[in-house]
């Protein structure tokens, strides 16, 4: 079975680390990744950026482009999409795409600050 | 991170939320700071033992106003006939509650204590310095340590500056649309102040400075996020990361400048960049230009270029051109210069900051600008007058050391010139 593990924290304490404290977790951090990654067990691992740099897109009929993160709580989150694209606009034409094929909810189109690729064989 | 470590950064990131609501409930500052640091001393002893609450600024809210509303009723209760009991409306057990489920005053609480520290009668480093104090809760010591000045002394402007703004009537409604505007305004302006007062540092002290610039993308960012659709903010937000991105490659070993075309740019620091252009095509999407977007802009096309050769100098001029309409200013003008000389040569970018002169006849940058021009046109005498006089004009060492560099290669030029005759 493949799991998702969703990361959540105060991004406002998190954003108060120091360079020297931020990199000490990451490399804890990647003492866990990396015995996963031998083992072909890690997927993709993203760092997001602050929710200020948060856009999304209400699947309303016509679709609502809001600024800021997603901040309903009446869904729930139920997948993702890691998509590479040139600007925001490009990402927002994916979304609407998508929204065509599944309408209602919402998609929070959030810029990925890095990304490690993983080690599972599809 | 240890237990004491997490409860500071808890604390520090709900403390504009708390100091402003406990702001709107007592309607003076200092009452407000006091309640504020009594919630967080039982927080320090109540947080380790029950674990952190589920929301920090709520709980500061709720044990700041009570630990005050007791302090008064005890001086109320040693003054004879304690007549109207206006903080009783505060004491019912619904208050916690409601406060925890209306957001909306937080918008307008933070929004109104950065504002107050805009008076208009105060000078900027008083801004800057109440705002680090009241709103970061940086310590007096922290904050004379990056205003280069001794503690006492920024204890004085600090309480010098919370006077003034105790005699100004601040409204404590909320603010119509309008006012709101306003003051969302006036505040990044005060933002942008502080980031400034850290960028502007030379080497020498750019260490001590630095604080202020992360401490303005912090309250930049807190802006962004009560007001998440204002393509300015977004713009300010941007701004400020793209230039803190260059931090590390800003000044060499000795501290002197270093210019951006000289710069190590594997120094920069990219997730500010990825961050800054995120958010400027971001703002682009709303088509309401302003001054910082614009040079958000400028500073993105910077950031884009991998080699300074790469940089995209047209659109630069391009974009200084509409800051000109937008802010007209000499200095703007003087940056564009640079843009120009570059896509038109110094010979055009000399002609057009000539009328600058007089406006800008004490400005050290525009001397350091003309010398360069001049010492690309060959007019290496002329250069060398402008370069003495911005070392006059220079607001560091570092500056004038910058400035000495270019004199020294003029030097070696004309010897090299006469050698070789």
């Amino acid at each position: 079975m493949l799991y998702a593990i969703l990361c959540y924290h105060d991004e406002d304490v998190v954003g108060s680390w120091n360079k020297e404290h931020d990199a000490e977790i990451m490399n804890k951090l990647a003492v866990v990744q990396d015995k996963l990654r031998q083992q072909g067990r890690l997927g993709p691992v993203a760092r997001l950026l602050p929710t200020t740099a948060a856009t999304t897109l209400r699947k309303s009929d016509p679709p609502l482009v809001i600024d800021g993160p997603y901040a309903e709580t009446k869904e729930q989150l139920l997948g993702f999409y890691i998509i590479d694209c040139k600007d925001l606009d490009e990402a927002l034409n994916v979304a609407r795409d998508l929204g065509d094929a599944n309408p209602g909810g919402a998609y929070e189109i959030r810029p990925v600050n890095v990304l490690f690729p993983g080690s599972i064989k599809a | 991170m240890t237990d004491t470590a997490w409860i500071n950064a808890a604390l520090t990131s709900a403390r504009p939320q708390a100091v402003g609501a406990l702001l709107r409930y007592f309607r003076n500052l200092d009452t407000a700071e006091e309640a504020y640091q009594n919630a967080c001393l039982r927080a320090l002893k109540s947080w380790p033992i029950n674990g952190p609450p589920r929301d920090a600024a709520a709980w500061l809210i709720m044990v700041g106003r009570n630990v005050a509303i007791d302090g008064l009723r005890r001086d109320r209760r040693q003054q004879p006939l304690p007549e109207d009991d206006v903080i009783s409306d505060l004491e019912d057990t619904e208050t916690e509650i409601a406060e925890r489920l209306d957001g909306s005053h937080y918008r307008d609480d933070i929004l109104r204590l950065l504002f107050i520290c805009c008076h208009p009668e105060l000078p900027a480093t008083q801004q800057i310095a109440l705002a680090l104090r009241i709103v970061s809760g940086l310590s007096v010591k922290q904050i004379a340590r990056a205003f280069l000045v001794s503690e006492a002394a920024m204890e004085q402007r600090i309480t010098r500056a919370k006077a003034r703004v105790a005699e100004a009537n601040v409204a404590f409604e909320t603010p119509g649309a309008v006012e709101r505007a306003e003051r969302l305004s006036v505040v990044a302006a005060m933002i942008y102040l502080i980031f400034n007062e850290g960028y502007s540092a030379g080497g020498d002290t750019a260490n001590a400075r630095a604080p202020l610039c992360e401490e303005a993308i912090r309250l930049g960012r807190l802006l962004l996020r009560l007001f998440q659709s204002e393509p300015e903010i977004m713009g300010l937000n941007a701004l400020m990361l793209l230039q803190h991105a260059r931090a590390a490659a800003r000044f060499d070993a000795q501290g002197s400048l270093v210019l951006l075309d000289d710069q190590d740019r594997s120094k920069w620091n990219a997730e500010m960049i990825a961050e800054g252009l995120a958010l400027i095509d971001k703002a682009m999407r709303h088509r309401r230009s302003g001054p910082y977007q614009i040079q958000a802009a400028i500073a993105a096309l910077h950031a884009r270029a991998r080699r300074p050769e790469e940089t995209d100098w047209v659109q630069i001029d391009l974009l200084y051109g509409a800051l000109e309409l937008m802010q007209p200013s000499p200095v703007v003008t003087l940056n564009r210069s640079v843009a120009v000389s570059k896509v038109k040569g110094a010979r055009a970018a000399l002609e057009m900051i000539e009328p600058l002169a007089p406006k800008l006849a004490n400005y050290f940058h525009f001397f350091g600008v003309r010398g360069a021009f001049l010492m690309q046109l060959g007019r290496n005498e002329e250069a060398r007058v402008a370069f003495d006089r911005a070392i006059a004009l220079a607001n560091s060492p570092a500056e004038a050391d910058h400035i000495r560099m270019h004199l020294d290669r003029l030097m070696r030029d004309s010897r090299a010139k006469i050698s070789g005759k």
